[in-house]
């Protein structure tokens, strides 16, 4: 497909990267010509510099063939005005808008219509979404669901104490005592999909499907001990502790917020009554300690810089908070961040990429595209949510009977209200939801793509 | 630096150029030229062999790939091609001296049609082949053709733009389309186009197949290696016309072409470079034109073969219909700043090229007027769009380093002890990549004369002149095989 991405910063370059990898065109605008010579270097893509909400630019960068825009400027206005003026010039093509302004999430839906955009996507909001998950279930590192929330797939951690160490997964059953599957499990840094024989250790990643309501007694029989959490610590005044306030503020948790600017304080104050703000620096131990960070139930770190983030959460990590929550702008390469106690590690804007990619692959084929993606482990696996339909082959056939690719697994098959994770009986049939979890490179764009 | 990376290209570099060299063996073959059967086939058999082993050798190539390491690529990757693809003259006898079949055919490659050889009827037909085909894989250039074919996930990445840049010629190279693959593509399908257009019109005037698919490919390339120990004076005046019209086309930069097939007729006509190039060739004819009457009989003829001489030099062929060493100085002069000149960025053409003259002339305007008034702020344009400074610089890096190596060749290659004029024009004819030049060297004459250190120096300027430099001068650098 013919893809123009307007501005060539952090979440653009995280996207390109995406893009290009499943085999797009891709036309690059930015006004900073530096950093459009460093990724056309780097990525095969044809860049133009200028201002993208020009018709001019916009011209060059051949919108007239293009199907898709998508506008990732650091201005939400630039990015609806790019959409509009791209969308009067091709009426065909598909726009995605990075709005993320909270004082337009009120009124997104409609904006959405007068600008005639297709998605509108706001990293901030994402990740404040993904992180209240996270606070419900203390004890996972990584939550996202599937089936419109029947179905969730869980990462955990596996420590000295958990009853799993040393456990071949053909065993793991009588230990759960519930239904679910370890769709792959991250070993030093790698992610592997795991055979019945596979036993697990100390230090393992391992990513689990269940059923939703199964996970309360998941975490009961591993011996994870939760408390409901009742009060979270956050540091950093930003987009995403607006967000996520607002989120906590729905389920009743208190929340306090530590950030250093004191009109921004003020502001947040204004903005959140709810919420309790204290003004200071949030890499002052002594601040932290005052504000009681050794009895409070989760630490968020949502400051703007990632350095900050990764020593407060390590201090909240020393101080026995059980659990931690940190957010970080640049995660190239997370294996040096396995060994740290960072707890759950949040990114919006691989979040939002996620949700970009799954936008492209639906477009790109009509029928039976993933409705969900979610990348897991790493990036080294994917896990995908599609709808069994007329065009799906091998309905009603056994999983043993089926020839799958490789390094591809059928988590879990939702039918109705019932989710089963399957086992080689299993068979999934027209109107059923097929959770699908792949290891490696390749890329599934529809359900059929798993057979050989 | 990394070397596997390279090593996998180059190797995949020699696999093409022995597909390449099939043609010409199936030539001998089919001749029954039993010498040359034995070169091409033992050559194919080298270049083959040392591909395979080159990627064999260098499976695991991490992906780091950055601009030095493309200049390198294009540096080396020529240098073996030509060290190579010399060996079916040296083995089959028609050139009996290595250095020689090296100098044959990096002229070849490089486009430049500058030759050795006295007597050139009665070479083999695969040879003169091969001679001809080099202008054609030059041309273009064989990285871009590696760059338009899968590679197995190799093409995918950005650090082709690297290769792009350093093998195309121009001082500011784009690409046409966003994927490498498909802008390499579009140029070779362009190429090959015009080329078989070239074929049809010259059997339309008669020629026999076999010379008009050599003179096609010395045109496309706008090399210059003809068939015959004449070029193309022995061809009648409708074949030296098709020529003349195909070599200036050549010369053009084929994005112009690009965006003429995309319709955007307006914005091909208003680019100053094509303007400079057509106003260039257009005042020289008249001017040489004028300097010849009397010198032939028709006015016809004095048209035709000044507007053959001065396509043939600006487009940097060198093909020749007349002994132009003959005419009068003034004539001579101007085919002389032809030579310098050149055709436009990214076409097939050599010389200094319109586009980076028109850039260094505006932007010394620039400096003579910022003398005059200090505080003016100026930007350089081309096209209506403000050229980044980072490009004017490398223009202006560029002169410097193609004045130095003008000066620093004729010097050297002086020794031999012919006259000024033959000893300038043959630097000059050879780094830009043109062919002929004046006196001992011009249309009629060869550069068999020179010594053998000669020859190298030349050989080296060839390759630098089509390289553009800096591929070839990024070879001696001590910091470039410094590890780090």
């Amino acid at each position: 497909m013919n893809i123009i991405v307007a501005g060539d910063g952090k979440m653009g370059s995280t996207l390109t990267r995406q893009l290009v990898l499943e085999g797009h065109d891709l036309t690059l605008i930015d006004a900073n010509s530096k950093v459009l010579e460093s990724t056309q270097e780097r990525y095969d893509v044809m860049v133009i510099q200028g201002n993208c909400a020009t018709m001019e630019v916009l011209q060059q960068a051949g919108i007239k063939e293009a199907d898709l825009l998508i506008a990732m400027t650091g201005a939400d206005e630039i990015n609806l005005l790019c959409c509009m003026t791209a969308h009067a010039m091709n009426s065909r093509l598909h726009t995605i808008a990075r709005v993320r302004n909270p004082e337009y999430t009120q009124q997104i839906y409609k904006m959405r219509d007068m600008f005639g955009l297709s998605m509108a996507v706001n990293p901030e909001r994402q990740a404040a979404i993904e992180i209240s998950k996270l606070l419900k279930y203390p004890g996972f590192l990584k939550r996202d669901t599937f089936a419109r929330g029947r179905v969730e797939l869980v990462e955990l951690k596996l420590n000295e104490q958990s009853k799993l160490c040393d456990v071949a997964l053909n065993d793991m059953n009588n230990i759960v005592k519930c239904k679910i599957l370890v769709c792959t499990v991250l070993r030093n840094g790698k992610a592997v999909a795991p055979d019945g024989n596979f036993v697990l250790r100390e230090g393992d990643r391992i990513f689990v499907t269940a059923p939703s309501n199964e996970l309360a007694v998941l975490l009961r029989n591993l011996g994870i001990i939760t408390h409901k959490v009742k009060r979270v610590l956050v540091c950093g005044g930003g987009r995403v502790t607006i967000y996520l306030a607002k989120q906590l503020e729905k389920s009743g948790i208190s929340i306090q917020i530590v950030e250093q600017d004191a009109q921004r304080c003020v502001d947040l104050a204004n903005l959140l009554p709810y919420a309790e703000i204290v003004q200071g620096d949030a890499s002052s131990e002594i601040l932290l300690e005052s504000e009681g960070i050794s009895n409070c139930d989760a630490l968020a770190t949502l400051t703007g810089i990632d350095e900050l983030n990764m020593i407060i959460s390590l201090y909240g990590s020393s101080c026995g908070v059980p659990q931690i929550i940190t957010k970080l702008g640049r995660v190239n390469n997370k294996n040096i961040l396995e060994n740290l106690s960072l707890g759950s590690i949040i990114s919006p804007k691989e979040l939002c990429c996620n949700t970009i990619v799954r936008y492209v692959r639906a477009m790109q084929n009509q029928t039976g595209a993933a409705r969900t993606v979610y990348s897991i482990a790493d990036g080294q696996a994917e896990a995908m949510e599609f709808l069994v339909d007329e065009h799906t082959s091998h309905c009603g056939e056994p999983l043993k009977q089926l020839k799958l690719k490789k390094n591809v697994l059928v988590a879990c098959i939702a039918k109705g209200a019932q989710q089963e994770i399957p086992n080689g009986d299993s068979s999934f049939n027209r109107g059923d939801t097929v959770i699908i979890v792949t290891n490696g490179d390749r890329v599934i764009y529809q359900l059929n793509d798993i057979f050989e | 630096m990394n070397y596997k990376m390279m090593g996998k290209f180059i190797g995949l570099l020699l696999m093409v150029e022995s597909i390449f060299m099939m043609p010409a063996l199936i030539i001998s073959l089919c001749m029954k030229e039993y010498s040359s059967v034995m070169g091409f086939t033992v050559t194919i058999v080298i270049l083959w062999g040392l591909g395979v082993l080159l990627r064999l050798l260098c499976r695991k190539a991490k992906k780091n790939f950055f601009a030095k390491e493309g200049l390198v690529c294009v540096g080396l990757g020529w240098l073996f091609m030509s060290l190579l693809g010399c060996l079916p003259f040296f083995l089959s006898g028609a050139i009996p001296n290595y250095v020689d079949a090296l100098f044959e055919i990096v002229s070849g490659f490089t486009t430049t049609g500058a030759s050795i050889l006295e007597q050139i009827e009665g070479l083999p037909y695969g040879i003169l082949y091969w001679r001809s085909f080099s202008h054609w894989l030059g041309g273009m250039g064989v990285l871009v053709f590696l760059l338009a074919i899968p590679m197995g996930g190799e093409g995918g990445s950005g650090f082709t733009m690297h290769l792009l840049r350093a093998e195309s010629p121009g001082p500011n190279v784009g690409k046409l389309v966003p994927k490498m693959k498909q802008t390499a593509q579009i140029l070779y399908i362009l190429y090959i186009a015009l080329t078989v257009l070239n074929v049809i019109f010259l059997l339309a005037g008669g020629m026999p197949v076999f010379d008009a698919v050599c003179t096609a490919f010395g045109t496309a390339g706008t090399g210059g290696f003809g068939i015959k120990g004449d070029s193309i004076a022995g061809y009648s005046p409708y074949i030296q016309n098709v020529c003349t019209v195909f070599m200036l086309l050549f010369g053009v930069n084929f994005s112009c072409y690009y965006l003429l097939l995309l319709g955007q007729i307006k914005s091909v006509f208003k680019d100053e470079e094509l303007r400079m190039y057509l106003g260039i060739i257009l005042a020289s004819i008249l001017l040489i034109v004028w300097n010849l009457r009397g010198y032939y009989d028709t006015l016809e003829e004095t048209v035709r073969h000044t507007a053959f001489q001065v396509a043939s030099i600006v487009s940097s062929t060198g093909y020749a219909t007349t002994d132009f060493d003959l005419w009068p100085g003034f004539s001579k002069a101007i085919l002389l700043f032809l030579m310098v000149i050149g055709a436009c960025a990214g076409s097939t053409g050599g010389g200094f090229k319109c586009g980076r003259a028109l850039l260094v002339v505006k932007n010394m305007l620039r400096s003579v007027r910022q003398l005059i008034r200090p505080q003016r702020v100026q930007v350089v344009r081309m096209n209506g769009q403000t050229v980044d400074e980072k490009v004017l610089a490398n223009t202006n890096t560029y002169v410097a380093a193609y004045v130095i190596i003008i000066i620093a060749s004729f010097l050297l290659i002086s020794v031999d002890g012919f006259s000024i004029t033959t000893n300038l024009s043959a630097v000059l004819a050879c780094f830009n990549n043109i062919g002929p030049g004046f006196e001992a060297v011009g249309p009629t004459c060869n550069f068999a004369s020179y010594s053998l250190f000669s020859k190298l120096i030349l050989i080296w300027d060839m390759l630098a002149g089509r390289l553009e430099i800096f591929p070839i001068l990024i070879l001696f650098s001590r910091t470039t095989w410094r590890q780090r």
